[in-house]
C-alpha cells in the first residue's frame, strides 16, 4: 500500500522544475520591497523592545489577561465555526449559480471588509440590540443578546465572514465544475457531490479562509466594543483588555499586545504554509 | 456485427438550443454504439451535454428506455431529470478521477452513489478494475497514474455506475499514440452490446468502435448511416474529408488479412481475431508513402496502382488511385513528378495498419 | 536616558519654529509691519503684551464644548492668535506631551494625568484646579425603570453600564458605590464615558454612571438623575501652562481666561462645578 506518497493538494498543478528560469524582477523593486518589509516589521520590533520582560510572565498570566485570552480563543473558535456554517453555502451560491443582482449581493456581502468595525457594531446594534430590528423579537423569546458572549460571537462573525466567503469562492472558481459534473454522471446527488467531491477539492481554500477568519475574529475590536460591551470573562476579549489596560498599565497592554501578535503570526504562518496563498485583504 | 439500426430505439432525442445554434434529432438503438463525427464547434459536445443533463435545451424532448430525460416547450408540463438521475455515464477527454480518492474508491464512487453498501461497491470496483486490466492500480492515487492508466480507470469508473447509456467525449484525444490503440481495444471489448455514443474526430474510432456514424456540422446532423456506407460514399464535406481512410476487407491470417484480390496486408491485429475470420484492415492516407521503384527487403505492405487524381488541400496533396489514397507533401509529388496515369507503389508499414473483425 | 529623546524633540521643534518665524516674517514684512516679525520663540515675553501665532491647547475630551466656546472668545480678544484645540483622553494627552508633542496648555480631567506632566517639570508653576465634575445616573428619556437613587442600581434586573475601574470615571464610580455601600452588578465596564453614554442612548442599557457634563451634552437623548453619594467623588480638572510653550504669553492669557470669571460662567453653563 504505497498510497501515502505524493498526494496533490491542488488540482491542475503545473509541474515546476528546479531549473525553471523566472522572469527577472527589476532591480529597483528590491529596495522598495525592503522598505515595505521594514515598515511593517519595525513597529512590531518597536513594541517588542518596549516589553517589560521581567514582569512579562506575571503580566500575561494575570487573572484579567487569562480571562481575556480564554474568551478570545473561545469566541473566535465559535465565530469561525459559524463562519464555516454560513460561509460555505454563501460561497457556493456566489460561485456556482447565477441570478440577477448577484454582483450587487457579492459586494454587499463583502461590505464588512471595508466598513469601519465601529460602523459594523452600530449596524449590529440596530439589528440585534434591544431596540433593534430583531432584538425585540428575541427579547420576547427570552433571548438577550446585548452584553452577552453571544454578542461578541455575532460581532466577530459579522466582520470575519467575508474572509471565508472570499477565500472559498476563489477556491471554488479555480476548482471548476468538471469534477462535480463527473460525479453527477456517476449518479451522485447534489448533496453527495458537495460532501464527497466539492468540499474535499476546495479544502485548502476552506482551511485558509477559516484560519483568516479566525485571525480576524481574534483581532476584532471596534464592533465588539460598540455592540457587545466590555466585562471580564463575558465580553472583554483580548483587544478590549489591551485597550483598557493601556489606560493605567502600559506594560500590561504591551505584553498582551505581544501575545496577540504571536498568536496572529502563528495563524498567518499556518495558512501560508498550508495553502501557499492568501488573498490580500485590508483589515482592521 | 451485433445489434444494429434495426433494433428498437432506446434513446430518442430532439432538441433545439438556439444560443448554441444547435438543432437535432438523434437516436441510439439498444446495444448500438454511435460515433458522432464533426469539426470543432460543430455541436458534438452540445449533443452530449443535452443527453447527460449538463445542458438544458430551449425546446425539445428526450427519453431513454422509456423514461423521459427532459421535455421543454412541448406538451406541458416541462420536465427535467437532473444528470445524477438519468443513468447516463460520461467519459471525458481527461479521466477527471477525483484526486483525493484512491483508484478503487473512484471506481466504487458510482455504486456508492446509488446506495450500494461499502462491501458491494468494493466488489463492483474490483470487478471493473479487473475488466480493464487495472487491478494493480487499485491502491494508487490518480496523480500516480499515466494518462492511459487514468483513462482506463475512468472507463472502469463509468461502467461501474452501470449506466443505461455511456457517452464518450473524445476519450483517446488526450492520450499519446502508444496508449490510444490499447485503450481503443479495451473500449471495443467493453462497449460490445452496450448503448454508447462516442464523439471523436478520429475515423479509426468510428470504424473500430461504432455501428453507425452521425456527422454533425454547424449544429445540425448533416449525415448519418452505417459506418461503412458513410465511409464508402460520403455525402457531407466533412465525411468526405475523412474518407481518405483506406479500408480493405478480407479474411484474417496469422499476421494480417488477405483481401479479395489475394493481396496480403500485414498489420496490428486485434486480440482474439483468429485466422479465417472475416476481417477489415484500415490505415490512414498520411501513413502511406509513395515510391516509383519498390524498395527492397522492407517489412511493409506495398501495392502498385495507377494514379487517378491529385487533390491539393491544406498544404498537402491527396494522391488517389482508385480506392487507395495517400497524403503526401507537394515536394514529394514534384520529386516523383506524379501525374494521373502514372504507376506508383503505395507503401504502408505493418504497424500503421489496424486489423479488426467484421 | 529618559531625557535625551525629549530634548531632541524640543531642539527640532525650536528649529522648525524658527524656520516658520523666518518664513512668516518674510511674508508679512513684504505686506505690512507686524509685531510678530523678528520675535523668535527664545525671545523674552514683553510684559502685558500677548504674542501672536498659534496656541496649542491639549484638553480632556469632556471639555470639548466649553473650551471650543472659550477659544472662540479668546481669538476675538486676541485676533493675532490662532487657538488649536486637541481633545482626547487625558492619559493619551499626557503621553503625547511626554513624547514631545508641541503643547502650550494642558487641561486634564484629573490630577493624576496632570501629575504625569508636572513630575518631570514640564508644567510651568502649580497647576490650577478650574473645574469640578461629579457623577450622575443617566437613564433613557422618561426613566422607564423609575430609578431615583444609586441603591436602585444594585438591582440585577436593571442593566447598568459603568466605566471600568482602570479609567477615571470608573475610579469615581467605585468611590460612590463604596460610599453608598452597594455593589453595582454592571453588565459592562466600558473604557470610556462615551461608550457608557452610547449604551444608554441606544437603549441597550437601562442605566449608566457618567459625569453631569456628559448628561448635559446628551440632553434630549437621556435624562440625568442626581444622587446623594455623588459628592464622594468630585473630579478636579487642573490646567497648566507648559514650560516648553512656544507662546508663553498667549498660554498664560488663555489659562487666565479659563480660570477667570468668563471661564467660570461658561463652565457652569456646561454643567461643571467651579471651585
Amino acid at each position: 500500500m504505497a498510497t501515502t506518497t505524493a498526494v496533490p493538494d491542488r488540482v491542475n498543478t503545473v509541474p515546476d522544475t528546479a531549473t525553471a528560469v523566472r522572469a527577472p524582477v527589476p532591480y529597483w523593486v528590491y529596495p522598495l520591497a525592503a522598505a515595505g518589509a521594514i515598515f511593517v516589521l519595525l513597529p512590531l520590533a518597536g513594541m517588542a523592545a518596549r516589553v517589560n520582560w521581567q514582569e512579562f510572565p506575571q503580566l500575561v498570566t494575570s487573572e484579567a489577561s487569562l480571562a481575556a485570552l480564554g474568551l478570545s480563543l473561545r469566541t473566535a473558535t465559535a465565530s469561525t465555526a459559524l463562519c464555516i456554517v454560513l460561509g460555505i453555502p454563501m460561497a457556493l451560491v456566489l460561485a456556482r449559480s447565477s441570478f440577477p443582482g448577484q454582483q450587487v449581493l457579492r459586494s454587499l456581502v463583502l461590505l464588512p471588509l471595508v466598513l469601519p468595525p465601529v460602523v459594523g457594531g452600530l449596524a449590529l446594534l440596530y439589528t440585534f440590540g434591544r431596540r433593534g430590528l430583531l432584538g425585540s423579537t428575541f427579547e420576547a423569546f427570552g433571548l438577550q443578546i446585548a452584553f452577552s458572549t453571544t454578542a461578541v460571537v455575532l460581532a466577530q462573525t459579522f466582520v470575519a465572514l467575508p474572509f471565508l466567503v472570499l477565500s472559498l469562492e476563489g477556491a471554488l472558481r479555480t476548482a471548476g465544475t468538471r469534477y462535480e459534473a463527473a460525479a453527477a454522471t456517476l449518479g451522485a446527488r447534489p448533496s453527495r457531490v458537495l460532501r464527497t467531491v466539492t468540499l474535499p477539492l476546495v479544502l485548502p481554500g476552506l482551511l485558509s479562509g477559516a484560519v483568516l477568519s479566525f485571525a480576524r475574529c481574534l483581532g476584532e475590536f471596534g464592533a465588539t466594543l460598540t455592540f457587545a460591551g466590555s466585562l471580564q470573562g463575558v465580553t472583554r476579549t483580548l483587544p478590549l483588555e489591551i485597550y483598557l489596560q493601556r489606560e493605567t498599565d502600559a506594560d500590561a497592554a504591551v505584553a498582551l499586545s505581544l501575545v496577540l501578535v504571536v498568536v496572529a503570526v502563528v495563524v498567518v504562518t499556518l495558512v501560508h504554509s498550508r495553502a501557499g496563498w492568501a488573498p490580500a485583504l485590508g483589515v482592521r | 456485427m451485433g445489434p444494429g439500426p434495426g433494433c428498437p430505439v432506446s434513446l430518442e432525442l430532439t432538441a433545439r438550443l438556439p444560443s448554441r445554434g444547435f438543432e437535432a434529432d438523434f437516436s441510439v438503438a439498444d446495444g448500438e454504439t454511435v460515433a458522432v463525427l464533426g469539426p470543432n464547434g460543430a455541436g458534438k459536445s452540445t449533443l452530449l451535454g443535452l443527453i447527460s443533463g449538463l445542458l438544458r435545451p430551449a425546446w425539445g424532448r428526450a427519453q431513454l428506455d422509456g423514461n423521459v430525460l427532459f421535455s421543454a416547450g412541448q406538451r406541458p408540463p416541462d420536465r427535467w431529470v437532473p444528470a445524477h438521475a438519468r443513468g447516463v455515464g460520461l467519459l471525458a477527454q481527461e479521466p477527471l478521477l477525483f484526486p483525493h480518492l484512491s483508484v478503487k474508491a473512484n471506481v466504487a464512487y458510482g455504486p456508492r452513489s446509488r446506495g450500494a453498501s461499502r462491501a458491494a461497491a468494493d466488489q463492483t470496483a474490483r470487478h471493473w478494475l479487473a475488466e480493464l486490466d487495472a487491478t494493480e492500480l487499485a491502491g494508487r492515487r490518480p496523480a500516480e497514474l499515466s494518462g492511459g492508466q487514468g483513462q482506463r480507470v475512468a472507463v472502469a469508473r463509468a461502467l461501474a455506475a452501470e449506466p443505461a447509456l455511456l457517452l464518450l467525449d473524445e476519450p483517446m484525444s488526450a492520450l499519446d499514440i502508444t496508449a490510444a490503440p490499447a485503450l481503443r481495444r479495451l473500449l471495443r471489448r467493453v462497449l460490445a452490446g452496450r448503448k454508447a455514443v462516442i464523439v471523436t474526430h478520429e475515423p479509426l474510432d468510428a470504424l473500430l468502435l461504432a455501428h453507425r456514424v452521425v456527422v454533425v456540422d454547424g449544429g445540425r446532423i448533416v449525415e448519418q448511416g452505417p459506418v461503412r456506407e458513410v465511409f464508402a460514399r460520403p455525402r457531407s464535406s466533412f465525411a468526405a474529408g475523412m474518407t481518405g481512410l483506406n479500408l480493405v476487407t478480407g479474411t484474417a491470417t496469422e499476421t494480417g488479412l488477405t483481401d479479395a484480390d489475394g493481396v496480403h496486408w500485414s498489420g496490428d491485429a486485434e486480440a482474439g481475431l483468429r485466422p479465417g475470420d472475416l476481417a477489415a484492415a484500415a490505415f490512414r492516407p498520411a501513413s502511406v508513402a509513395l515510391f516509383t521503384d519498390l524498395p527492397a527487403g522492407s517489412p511493409r505492405n506495398a501495392v502498385a496502382a495507377t494514379v487517378t487524381e491529385l487533390v491539393p488541400h491544406g498544404g498537402l496533396v491527396t494522391v488517389r488511385a482508385g480506392w487507395l489514397a495517400a497524403e503526401v507533401t507537394p515536394a514529394a509529388v514534384s520529386d516523383l513528378s506524379l501525374a494521373p496515369g502514372d504507376r506508383v507503389h503505395f507503401v504502408v508499414k505493418a504497424a500503421e495498419v489496424s486489423i479488426y473483425p467484421r | 536616558m529618559g531625557h535625551a529623546p525629549r530634548r531632541n524633540t524640543a531642539v527640532k521643534r525650536t528649529a522648525r519654529s524658527s524656520l516658520l518665524a523666518v518664513l512668516l516674517g518674510g511674508a508679512l514684512l513684504a505686506t505690512t509691519a507686524c509685531s510678530a516679525a523678528g520675535q523668535g520663540p527664545q525671545g523674552a515675553p514683553a510684559s502685558g503684551s500677548v504674542s501672536s501665532g498659534e496656541l496649542n491647547v491639549f484638553a480632556a475630551a469632556s471639555l470639548n464644548g466649553v473650551l471650543t466656546d472659550l477659544a472662540a472668545d479668546f481669538e476675538d480678544d486676541h485676533p493675532d492668535v490662532t487657538v488649536r484645540l486637541n481633545f482626547a483622553g487625558s492619559s493619551d494627552l499626557a503621553t503625547q506631551i511626554l513624547s514631545g508633542a508641541p503643547a502650550d496648555v494642558f487641561a486634564s480631567a484629573n490630577p493624576e494625568n496632570m501629575d504625569k506632566v508636572t513630575a518631570p517639570g514640564m508644567a510651568a508653576g502649580e497647576p490650577v484646579t478650574f473645574a469640578t465634575n461629579v457623577l450622575q445616573i443617566v437613564v433613557p428619556v422618561g426613566n422607564p425603570h423609575g430609578i431615583t437613587s444609586l441603591a436602585d442600581l444594585a438591582d440585577q434586573q436593571i442593566k447598568t453600564v459603568i466605566c471600568a475601574p482602570q479609567v477615571p470615571c470608573g475610579a469615581a464610580t467605585q468611590k460612590v458605590s463604596q460610599e453608598a455601600g452597594i455593589e453595582i452588578p454592571a453588565v459592562s465596564e466600558e473604557s470610556s464615558v462615551t461608550d457608557v453614554l452610547g449604551k444608554v442612548v441606544s437603549g441597550e442599557a437601562d442605566a449608566g454612571l457618567v459625569y453631569v457634563t456628559d448628561v448635559k451634552n446628551a440632553q434630549g437623548d437621556v435624562e440625568g438623575i442626581d444622587f446623594a453619594e455623588a459628592g464622594a467623588a468630585v473630579n478636579d480638572y487642573p490646567i497648566a501652562r507648559l514650560v516648553e510653550s512656544a507662546n508663553p504669553d498667549a498660554a498664560e492669557a488663555f489659562v487666565a481666561l479659563v480660570t477667570g470669571p468668563e471661564g467660570r460662567k461658561a463652565l457652569a453653563d456646561y454643567g461643571f462645578g467651579t471651585p
